[in-house]
C-alpha cells in the first residue's frame, strides 16, 4: 500500500525539485494530449521548448520575444506573490495593468508632440499610480466593509475592460487616426516610446523594471520587517496578531504593491511592444501572472525563472500552431497542465510517500 | 500463547509487548500490562512518554507494529474506534468532539452507531445522567455548556454504551475542585459496577486519591508499576522524569510600587461563543505574582489579549506604571517593558512552519534591537535563538528547525524563555505549564519567580491550582468575564478557591443519588 506522511518540517530539496518535476509531467502529459491530436509529440514538444531559443530560422526573432513576454509577466507576478504570501488574494491585476497603461499612455498623450527626457519617468509614475488607485478599491473596500477582495479586484477587471473600450474609441482615440479605434502610436513619439535598450536583445525598460523588482522583492521578503510580517500573516494570522501586525496597512500595502508592479507593466507595454491603447491591448499577461507567481513558489528568484518558462510556452506555442497547427486551445490546456502538475507534486513538499503493508503484526 | 490464555481469564485487558514506531521515534517499546475487572488503573508518563499513542491502540486509532491484546479473554485488535465500542471499550479524549450549534441529545445522537428516536434518547439521557450525578438537559444548546458540562456530554455519550473498559485522557484539566469532586464520585460508582478505567493524568494529588495502580512510561517504555496509595507523588513524578526533582522556591516580598492597572474594564465578546470581560478591576506590584485561576473559556484568553495590546481598549482604562496604554497594540507595549506569552503556543505565541530564529524574531524585535530602521539583523536574531535554547534547554537540533517540529513542552519552554529573557517590567502568561512535562514545569515556574525576584510584575492565567498556589503572592478567580478580588494566596484552602471559581452549583454527587 501507499501512504502519504507528513513531514516534521518541509523539505527544502524538494521545494525546490517539484517545479522541474512539474514541468516534466506536463511534456509527458502534453505529449499524450498533442499525439491524440495526431500530432507528433517529440516534435510538438521541441517546437515548443526548443526551436524559439535554438532554430537557425525563428531564434533571431523568438529570443527578444522571449524578454517582452516574460517582463510584464515577472513584474506582475512579483507583484502577486507579496499578496499571496500574505493570504492577500489580487486576482484583478490584469485589471490594474489595464488602467495603468492607460493612465500611463494619457499622460504621454497630453505631451504631445512636446519632445522632453522627462515625458517617460512621467508616465511610468502615472501608470503606477493608476494600478495603485484601482487595487485600493479593493483594498478599501476590505479594510473598512470586510468584502472579500478576490471577488472585487477580478470584477474590477471587466470595469477595466470597459474603461479600455471607451478610451480607445473617444478619449484617447487619435484625432489623425481616420475615425479608426486606437490612440496615437506612442512608437512614433520619441519622448514618450519605451524602445529597445540594446538592439535585438527585446530589453527594454519592463525588463529593468522586472529586474530590479525580483532583486526589491528578495530584500523585502529575506531582510525587512514588513516581509517578516507578510510571510506571518499569511501562515499565522495569530500569531501575526502577537507580533504586532496591523492587518489593515498589511492588506492595503499588498495590494498597492501589486497595483503598481501591474500598473507599470501596463505603462511598458502600452508605450512599447504594444504602441497604442487599443480596444484589445490586453492580452490576459494579469491572470498568467498568477500561474507565474505558484509556478515560482511565490519566491523572487523562481519568479524569474517561472516568467521566462511561461514566456517560452507561449512563443513556442504560437510557432507550434503556426508550424504545426496545433490548436490554441491545446497550447492553453498545455499552460494550464503546468499549474495543474505543480499543484499535484507540491504535495511532496509537505509529506512523503511511503511504500509498504501497514497492519498488525 | 498459553500463559496469555490463563492470564486472561481473571483480567479484563491484557496488553502484551505493544510496540508502535513513527519515523525517529519510537512511541511504544514492547509495552505491557492488564487491567482488572472494576480498576482504576493509572497511565502515568512526561509529555511524549507513549501514553496517548497506547490508548490509541487500545481504542482502535493506531495499529500496533507488534504486540497482541486480549480483552475478556479473547484477541482484540480492533480495526477502529466502532470496533472497539462495539467489543466495549469507550473513550472521553481531552479535546471534546461537539458541535456548539447542536443541543446535547443531537451530539450523543450523531456519535451513536443506530441511535434511538430523540424522545427516547431524551429520556435515556436524562436517567443516565442522573443516574451518576451527572445531572444533563438533553435540550440544552452545547454552546452554551461550561467546559465541565461538555464533558458531561462526552461521558454520558460513553455511558450510554454501557463500556466495560472507559478511558479518559486528563479529564480533570477543565474542571473547578468542587466539580472534580462530584467526577470521582461518579468513577467510583462506576468502579463498584465492575467498569475498569483507564486514567491519564499529570496531577499525581489526583492519581493517588483514585487509582488502584499505575503503569509509568518513560520514553515509550513501561520503567514502573506502583500502587498509587503507597507512593507520594514526589516519588511518583520522579518516576516518570527519571531523576530527582527540584522544587520552585519562592523569596519573601515587601509591598512596591503598582505596576500595571486595570480599572472598571469592559470587553464585549469578539464572537459568538466568546466571552466578555465585565467590570474587571485589577492591579500588580513590581515583584509581585498574580494569579489567575478558573476554568477556561471563562475569559482568561480575552483578559491576557486585552494585558498583551491584541484587543484595544480604551485608553486609560489600562495602566503600566502610570502612563495610560489601552490602545497601544503589542509592540509599543513592548518598547514599554509589557510582555506576553499566550495560551496557544502553535499559531499564535509562534508560527508553526517557522524557524525558531524567525520566532525569536516575532515577539523580540524591538527590545532586543533585532533589526534597524525596518532591516532585520539575522546574525543577532539566531543569537538570541540560540540564547533562549541554551538558558531554557530546548531540546530542538537547531534553531532552523521549525517550530511545529518540535514537542510541545518544548516549544513552550522556547515561548516563555524567548519573553522572560527580554527582561519584562510586566508579564503576562497564560497557561505557562499546559501540557509540560513536571521537570519542565518546575523549571518554568522557577524562571518565573526569579523573575518576579528581580522586580517584574506578572500576571499568571492558569487552571492548574496547584501551580498558582506554589508561585502566586495574590489569587483572583475569573467566572464567566468577571475578575474576582484578589486575595492573599497564602492560606487559601481548595474549597475557598472553587467558591472563587463559582463553579459546581447545579451539581450534585453521585452518592447522594444512589442513597
Amino acid at each position: 500500500m501507499i501512504t502519504l506522511e507528513k513531514r516534521p518540517q518541509p523539505s527544502k530539496l524538494w521545494t525546490a525539485i517539484t517545479p522541474v518535476l512539474a514541468v516534466i509531467a506536463t511534456m509527458i502529459a502534453g505529449g499524450f494530449m498533442f499525439a491524440i491530436l495526431g500530432k507528433d509529440p517529440f516534435e510538438a514538444i521541441r517546437t515548443i521548448f526548443w526551436d524559439p531559443l535554438f532554430n537557425e530560422q525563428f531564434a533571431a526573432f523568438s529570443r527578444p520575444q522571449l524578454l517582452v513576454k516574460a517582463a510584464p509577466l515577472i513584474l506582475i507576478a512579483i507583484g502577486l506573490s507579496v499578496g499571496f504570501r500574505a493570504g492577500v488574494w489580487n486576482i484583478g491585476a490584469e485589471g490594474q495593468y489595464i488602467i495603468g497603461a492607460i493612465c500611463g499612455a494619457a499622460v504621454g498623450l497630453a505631451f504631445y508632440p512636446t519632445e522632453s527626457f522627462f515625458i517617460f519617468p512621467l508616465m511610468v509614475i502615472a501608470g503606477a499610480l493608476g494600478g495603485l488607485a484601482w487595487a485600493m478599491i479593493p483594498g478599501i473596500l476590505k479594510v473598512k466593509f470586510h468584502t472579500n477582495e478576490i471577488l472585487v479586484s477580478l470584477l474590477l477587471v471587466y470595469v477595466a475592460e470597459f474603461i479600455l473600450a471607451s478610451m480607445a474609441l473617444g478619449t484617447l482615440r487619435n484625432p489623425e487616426g481616420n475615425g479608426f479605434p486606437g490612440s496615437r502610436n506612442l512608437k512614433e513619439y520619441p519622448s514618450a516610446f519605451n524602445a529597445e535598450l540594446l538592439p535585438g536583445s527585446g530589453a527594454h525598460w519592463g525588463v529593468v523594471a522586472a529586474i530590479v523588482a525580483v532583486i526589491f522583492a528578495y530584500v523585502l521578503f529575506s531582510k525587512h520587517m514588513m516581509g517578516f510580517h507578510i510571510r506571518l500573516a499569511g501562515q499565522a494570522p495569530k500569531a501575526a496578531r502577537f507580533g504586532g501586525v496591523e492587518p489593515a496597512r498589511l492588506i492595503l500595502f499588498c495590494l498597492g504593491v501589486s497595483g503598481m508592479l501591474a500598473g507599470m507593466a501596463g505603462l511598458f507595454e502600452v508605450s512599447g511592444p504594444a504602441g497604442q491603447i487599443s480596444i484589445d491591448f490586453n492580452v490576459g499577461y494579469g491572470f498568467t501572472a498568477i500561474i507565474v507567481a505558484f509556478l515560482g513558489r511565490l519566491n523572487p528568484f523562481g519568479i524569474l525563472l517561472a516568467g521566462l518558462l511561461m514566456a517560452l510556452t507561449y512563443i513556442g506555442g504560437e510557432l507550434a500552431s503556426f508550424m504545426l497547427g496545433v490548436p490554441t486551445a491545446a497550447i492553453q490546456a498545455f499552460q494550464g497542465m503546468l499549474l495543474f502538475f505543480l499543484l499535484a507534486v507540491d504535495v511532496l513538499t509537505n509529506y512523503r510517500i511511503r511504500f509498504g503493508k501497514r497492519g498488525i503484526a | 500463547m498459553d500463559e496469555r490464555l490463563t492470564s486472561a481469564g481473571e483480567d479484563l485487558l491484557t496488553i502484551e509487548g505493544l510496540t508502535k514506531a513513527y519515523p525517529g521515534v519510537v512511541a511504544n517499546d514492547n509495552v505491557s500490562f492488564s487491567i482488572r475487572p472494576g480498576e482504576v488503573h493509572a497511565l502515568l508518563g512526561e509529555n511524549g512518554a507513549g501514553k496517548s499513542t497506547l490508548v490509541k491502540m487500545i481504542y482502535g486509532l493506531v495499529k500496533p507494529d507488534a504486540g497482541s491484546m486480549t480483552f475478556k479473554g479473547t484477541p482484540y485488535a480492533p480495526s477502529e474506534p466502532r470496533a472497539a465500542r462495539a467489543s466495549g471499550v469507550a473513550m472521553v479524549f481531552q479535546h471534546f468532539s461537539l458541535f456548539e450549534a447542536l443541543d446535547v441529545a443531537e451530539n450523543i445522537a450523531l456519535g451513536m452507531e443506530h441511535p434511538p428516536k430523540m424522545r427516547d434518547l431524551a429520556t435515556r439521557i436524562r436517567e443516565v445522567s442522573h443516574n451518576y450525578g451527572l445531572p444533563l438537559d438533553p435540550d440544552q444548546l452545547v454552546g452554551d455548556l461550561s467546559a465541565g458540562e461538555r464533558q458531561r456530554v462526552e461521558i454520558i455519550r460513553c455511558l450510554l454504551q454501557n463500556p466495560k473498559l472507559l478511558i479518559m485522557d486528563e479529564p480533570t484539566s477543565v474542571l473547578t475542585p468542587q466539580e472534580v469532586a462530584i467526577l470521582f464520585q461518579t468513577l467510583e460508582k462506576l468502579r463498584g459496577e465492575g467498569c475498569s478505567i483507564l486514567y491519564i493524568s499529570h496531577k499525581l494529588e489526583e492519581i493517588r486519591a483514585l487509582c488502584d495502580h499505575a503503569t509509568v512510561l518513560r520514553l515509550g517504555k513501561k520503567v514502573a508499576t506502583c500502587n498509587p496509595r503507597q507512593e507520594t507523588a514526589r516519588a511518583m513524578a520522579e518516576m516518570m522524569v527519571g531523576e530527582t526533582l527540584h522544587v520552585p522556591q519562592k523569596a519573601l516580598r515587601v509591598p512596591q510600587d503598582v505596576a500595571l492597572e486595570i480599572e472598571a474594564l469592559d470587553v464585549p465578546a469578539r464572537t459568538a461563543f466568546g466571552t466578555s470581560l465585565k467590570g474587571i478591576n485589577m492591579s500588580v506590584q513590581k515583584g509581585e505574582i498574580l494569579g489567575i485561576g478558573g476554568v477556561a473559556g471563562n475569559g482568561q484568553e480575552e483578559l491576557c489579549a486585552v494585558i498583551a495590546g491584541e484587543i484595544l481598549v480604551e485608553n486609560a482604562k489600562l495602566r503600566l506604571a502610570g502612563i495610560p496604554i489601552g490602545d497601544q497594540g503589542p509592540n509599543p507595549r513592548r518598547a514599554l517593558g509589557l510582555l506576553s506569552a499566550p495560551e496557544e503556543r502553535l499559531g499564535h505565541a509562534a508560527a508553526p512552519d517557522m524557524s525558531l530564529t524567525e520566532n525569536a524574531l516575532l515577539s523580540g524585535s524591538a527590545r532586543q534591537e533585532l533589526e534597524h530602521k525596518g532591516m532585520i539583523d539575522w546574525g543577532k536574531t539566531r543569537d538570541f535563538a540560540k540564547h533562549i535554547i541554551r538558558e531554557f534547554d530546548v531540546r530542538t537540533p537547531s534553531p532552523n528547525t521549525a517550530a511545529r517540529a518540535l514537542s510541545g513542552g518544548n516549544l513552550q519552554k522556547f515561548v516563555i524563555g524567548r519573553e522572560i529573557l527580554q527582561k519584562p517590567a510586566v508579564l503576562v502568561v497564560n497557561q505557562p505549564t499546559w501540557g509540560v512535562d513536571a521537570s519542565a514545569a518546575a523549571s518554568i515556574r522557577q524562571a518565573l519567580l526569579d523573575l518576579a525576584a528581580e522586580d517584574a510584575a506578572i500576571v499568571v492565567i492558569s487552571q492548574d491550582l496547584d501551580e498558582l498556589m506554589e508561585i502566586s503572592d495574590r489569587f483572583a478567580a475569573l467566572n464567566e468575564g468577571r475578575l474576582s478580588p484578589p486575595v492573599e494566596a497564602a492560606g487559601l484552602t481548595v474549597d475557598q478557591i472553587g467558591l472563587m471559581m463559582g463553579g459546581a452549583h447545579d451539581l450534585e454527587p453521585a452518592a447522594e443519588v444512589t442513597a
